[in-house]
């Protein structure tokens, strides 16, 4: 998960200075045509994306398509040429019944599972990511170490935090039980990971304590392009810092804090790993994604996983479209 | 031989056309310099000969080559940038070297050209040191040396001086003078600033929207405008302008009626069927001449610009326009007074409707128009 | 004392409690990991916050099984050599993206973005196809093939930020020198690049060195998995029974490294994370 955060993290970067710089393009445009220079170098550019666009067409987009064929055929793991087409039979068919994995309860479960697990995660993150970056923003001695503090759940890797916290969380031995026992705040031990109506929150604790300091990140780096003038103006005027921060702060890290909570969410939809580790393939922590895996190694199933990571694919490709949309008109119509 | 030569060159980008037919010839060893006020598409027009734009329309020849498709290394240009550009992680004589290299000099020739480039711009010292280690005027140096170290036929500038101050500027001006007469080889000079342009040009080229308004040299550009533009353009202070009425004209001279100075006679030929119409007059400031005048009459001194050599003294007219007039410091008159106009009637301009100048009448005419109109 | 500055007091005994909470908040399980893998095993069972006592046996036992070393060597090939290729084809093709301007650029950008968007499940049964149909199922060669998916359009996309920040009359300066493309790119934007770069690597790194499903599903025998299914996969005599010790022990071996290199380089980790979103 990690890795996709980190990733999630540069578009977003990366994004905001495109917009920045396709205003500056639109002040004094640079468009050539048709001299030498200019004609190698439309042919150097292509040249040099080809490695690239090769690269990605051989990793993504070909094993997207073959995806979406396994998906209609009854293919195995041990015989993936050996698939039948079946048509959408993985998805949804009738024989004396419905079959496939819209009629399968255990589907629907994942569903409702991830997106109650991104809901809550998202918004918990978002909510402490802000609280964390006014803290970062805050002028105070020893800020560096605070803030190279708050990477550390960043930079462990998702397996490794997952296993510490499986540790802390331990029904017999773990740390936090025997804290929860001395605060006197629960009278027998709990087990989290085991616990089914637990289990979902271990991992949102997980979850959340790692990537909070991604969003917080981002906001701080909102926070610090914030002009300083009309906080000036709030204090001459005397407005409480409360409300200075939901009138004035607030609206202004906005978009800054929309981006990170959308690449959070389109994080937490694919989640995978963390709950891999904490809780297996249990039922009450089941995602699309763990779905999908299971069905596709374990049980070895290729169509019908296929199916499942399809059914994934388009939520979260539905998703970004909007965003997209929504970014794109901001684009226009921001400026 | 290295001359340049523009035939009906066009540029669009998009729809809007920054460059619109200009053509021009530039001899070998010719310093030439593009003036215009801002965006009127000198660096353009500097881009299009250096090859990083495209010409729309039109031919480039280098050397009586067409070179519309040559690689700007092709054409033998070395170009220094107003930003310098310099390679921020080079030293001093890589910087110099980079070109030399790519066009695999072998290594005792690049070294012999590097050296002998920095003792031509006193760079010896410092060819070790990297660009952020130089002051301004030693970079614009650097920015120099690599141009003219591949030894190009022609040297392009694009508002090389304008990141340096004033003291500094001076003396770089200098030194690219003395540059162009030690190299010899074809410079083409794009700045706003006309000072620059009337020190260091052979013939400067006026720029205005697009098309060039005049090509000449800085004398013929001061003395003999093409058009009110150039006349506005060139000469510091600016010309006057003042609203005049032709009375007579032929191919001899004209007669004109200049308010608060009265009826003067001047040798450009103006065609009968223009009499009437309003023109300008343009004077230059050291061409007005002042004396003092009764209370009530003539015009007023609203101003006196002390500078030392020389006084401003500024007018009101009667409709308002301010004119310059340059006198000897200090000024004869004070601010407040009341002075009567005139000028040389040889040194004054005139300019139509369209703000073309009016062709002067050849002497031989005009000697012969007085002894016509003096009666009268 | 008047009330204002008690209430100011107040606050500020506030504001250094809530940094030291997000302090013990963000370190702890760390703390806590490192406290553990330094117990004996017969104290693990007795909750403390800190060692009494230093003991290293958890450490020689991970260290003393080949296949945890395997995978650390299956690690470090593999997250380093994803981390060189994704800057050699981000590179190029940043320069594209960042400094010419031809049809189809809008079109290559929406696809980056868009691939990094995918999720990693969408893509398993086609890249387990194609893996193996390149021979290079259970072998780190498959691995560094996928993680491209993920490290190949974040590269892409912070040294295009990073590409269109260099000014426009340095390249010229190049081309007036007679520089093709890839001279100018090595020869004057690359040496430039340097920060960007490692800015880039070291995220790339960090991306590959976490990775876990892929290297789950990808590989089959325990001389070819990575670090964080090795450790993963690290189990007892049953599941109620893992060895934790030795599991903390793994965690922080793995992680030091990580933790040093983020702190070390947080700056760069910053900038490179918010790359252009904050000015400078
Ligand atoms: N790439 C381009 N695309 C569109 N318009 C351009 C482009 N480059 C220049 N222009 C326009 O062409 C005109 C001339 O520009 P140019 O840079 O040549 O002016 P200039 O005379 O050098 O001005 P300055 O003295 O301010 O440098 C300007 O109106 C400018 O906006
Ligand atoms: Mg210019």
């Amino acid at each position: 998960m990690a890795t996709r955060q980190q990733a999630a993290t540069s578009d977003v970067a990366a994004d905001m200075t495109d917009r920045a710089f396709l205003q500056q393009q639109a002040d004094s445009p640079r468009r050539e045509r048709g001299t030498r220079v200019r004609r190698r170098r439309v042919r150097a550019a292509w040249l040099f994306l080809a490695p690239m666009l090769v690269v990605l067409a051989a990793v993504a987009g070909w094993p997207l398509v073959r995806t979406f064929w396994f998906s209609m055929t009854d293919a195995s793991l041990s015989s993936l040429e050996g698939g039948q087409f079946i048509g959408l039979e993985n998805y949804l068919v009738y024989d004396n019944g419905w079959y496939g994995i819209m009629a399968d309860p255990m589907w629907w479960q994942s569903v409702w599972n991830t997106l109650y697990f991104t809901l809550v995660s998202v918004s918990l993150e978002a909510v402490l990511g802000v609280i964390v970056a006014l803290v970062l923003n805050a002028h105070f001695r020893g800020r560096t170490l605070v803030r190279a503090a708050m990477l550390i759940p960043w930079a462990i890797p998702t397996v490794v935090s997952a296993k510490i916290w499986a540790w802390m969380l331990n029904d017999q031995f773990g740390i936090i039980n025997h804290m929860l026992l001395g605060l006197g705040l629960i009278d027998a031990p709990l087990s989290w990971t085991a616990d089914a109506s637990l289990s979902m929150w271990a991992v949102i604790i997980v979850d959340v304590w790692k990537a909070t300091p991604f969003v917080a990140l981002l906001v701080l780096a909102a926070l610090q392009m914030l002009p300083s003038d009309c906080y000036e103006a709030a204090k001459v005027d005397g407005i409480h810092p409360v409300r200075v921060f939901f009138r004035v702060t607030l609206p202004l890290i906005m978009p800054a804090l929309l981006v990170a909570i959308i690449f959070r969410a389109l994080d937490a939809l694919r989640v995978f790993d963390v709950i891999y580790v904490l809780t297996s393939n249990a039922a009450s922590t089941m995602t699309m994604s763990i779905y999908a895996r299971q069905q596709l190694v374990e049980f070895q199933d290729v169509g019908y996983g296929s199916a499942a990571s399809t059914l994934l694919f388009m939520i979260i490709a539905l998703i970004t479209v909007v965003y997209l949309y929504i970014g794109r008109r901001q684009l226009g119509g921001g400026s | 031989m290295a001359g340049v030569k523009l035939e009906r060159v066009n540029k669009r980008f998009g729809s809007t056309r920054v460059i619109d037919d200009v053509s021009m010839a530039i001899g070998d060893g010719e310093f030439v310099v593009f003036v215009g006020p801002s965006g009127c598409g000198k660096s353009t027009l500097l881009r299009l000969i250096a090859g990083l734009e495209s010409i729309t329309n039109g031919d480039l020849l280098i050397d009586e080559q067409r070179v519309n498709n040559l690689t700007p290394q092709e054409r033998g240009i070395g170009m220094v940038f107003q930003s310098y550009a310099l390679y921020p992680h080079m030293s001093v004589y890589q910087n110099i070297a980079f070109g030399l290299k790519l066009a695999k000099t072998d290594k005792q020739t690049v070294d012999e050209r590097v050296r002998q480039t920095a003792r031509i711009l006193q760079l010896d010292g410092l060819l070790e040191r990297l660009p952020k280690a130089l002051s301004g005027g030693q970079r614009q140096r650097v920015a120099i040396g690599r141009a003219m170290a591949r030894e190009p036929k022609i040297l392009l500038f694009d508002e090389p001086l304008s990141n340096l101050d004033a003291a500094l500027r001076v003396q770089t001006r200098n030194e690219i003078a003395g540059l162009h007469k030690r190299l010899g080889s074809t410079m083409i000079y794009v700045t706003h600033d006309q000072v620059e342009a009337m020190t260091l040009a052979d013939r400067i080229v006026v720029l205005n929207a697009g098309h060039v308004e005049q090509i000449g040299t800085p004398q013929e550009l001061y003395e003999r405008p093409a058009s009110r533009f150039v006349a506005g353009f060139i000469g510091s202070p600016r010309m006057n302008f003042i609203h005049v009425e032709a009375r007579t004209g032929n191919d001899r001279g004209c007669r004109i009626n200049v308010p608060g100075v009265g009826e003067r006679d001047l040798p450009q030929q103006l065609p009968a069927d223009a009499v009437g119409e309003r023109l300008e007059l343009g004077v230059r400031p050291e061409h007005l001449h002042l004396t003092p005048a009764a209370q009530g009459e003539g015009v007023e001194v609203v101003n006196v610009e002390y500078l030392g050599s020389e006084a401003y003294l500024y007018l009101q007219m009667a409709d308002g326009e301010l004119l310059v007039c340059r006198t000897e410091a200090p000024s004869r008159f004070e601010r407040g007074e009341r002075v009567t106009l005139d000028f040389d009637a040889d040194k004054v301009h005139l300019f139509d409707g369209e703000g073309r100048a009016l062709p002067v009448a050849d002497a031989a005419r005009r000697s012969d128009r007085h002894s016509e109109q003096a009666p009268t | 004392m008047t009330l204002r500055t008690l209430k100011g007091i107040v606050l500020k005994i506030g504001f250094w409690l809530l940094v030291a909470v997000l302090m013990v908040y963000a370190i702890f399980p760390f703390y806590y990991a490192l406290v553990t893998s330094l117990k004996p095993s017969s104290e693990l069972f007795q909750v403390s916050y800190w060692v009494d006592s230093v003991d290293f046996s958890n450490y020689a036992t991970v260290l003393s099984q080949p296949t945890f070393l395997a995978a650390i060597r299956n690690s470090v090939i593999v997250a380093v050599s994803v981390v060189l290729i994704a800057l050699l084809l981000g590179l190029t093709a940043a320069w594209a993206l960042g400094r010419v301007r031809f049809r189809g650029r809008t079109t290559v950008m929406m696809i980056v973005l868009g691939v990094s968007m995918f999720p990693q499940v969408a893509v398993l049964s086609g890249l387990f196809e194609v893996i193996r149909t390149l021979d290079l199922y259970n072998s780190p060669g498959g691995l560094i093939l996928s993680y491209t998916i993920f490290t190949l359009p974040f590269t892409v996309w912070i040294l295009t930020t990073f590409m269109r920040q260099l000014p426009d009359e340095l390249e010229e300066a190049a081309i007036v020198d007679g520089a093709s493309p890839w001279v100018t790119l090595t020869k004057v934007f690359m040496p430039l690049l340097w920060p960007a770069m490692a800015t880039t690597g070291l995220l790339a790194f960090i991306a590959a060195w976490n990775e876990f499903l892929f290297a789950l599903t990808f590989t089959l025998t325990d001389s070819q998995r990575t670090v964080p299914v090795a450790i993963a996969l690290i189990s007892g005599g049953s599941q109620y029974e893992l060895p934790w010790g030795p599991i903390m022990a793994a965690s922080v071996i793995v992680t030091v490294p990580l933790v040093v290199l983020v702190v070390i380089f947080q700056r760069r980790i910053v900038s490179g994370l918010t790359a252009g979103a904050v000015k400078g």
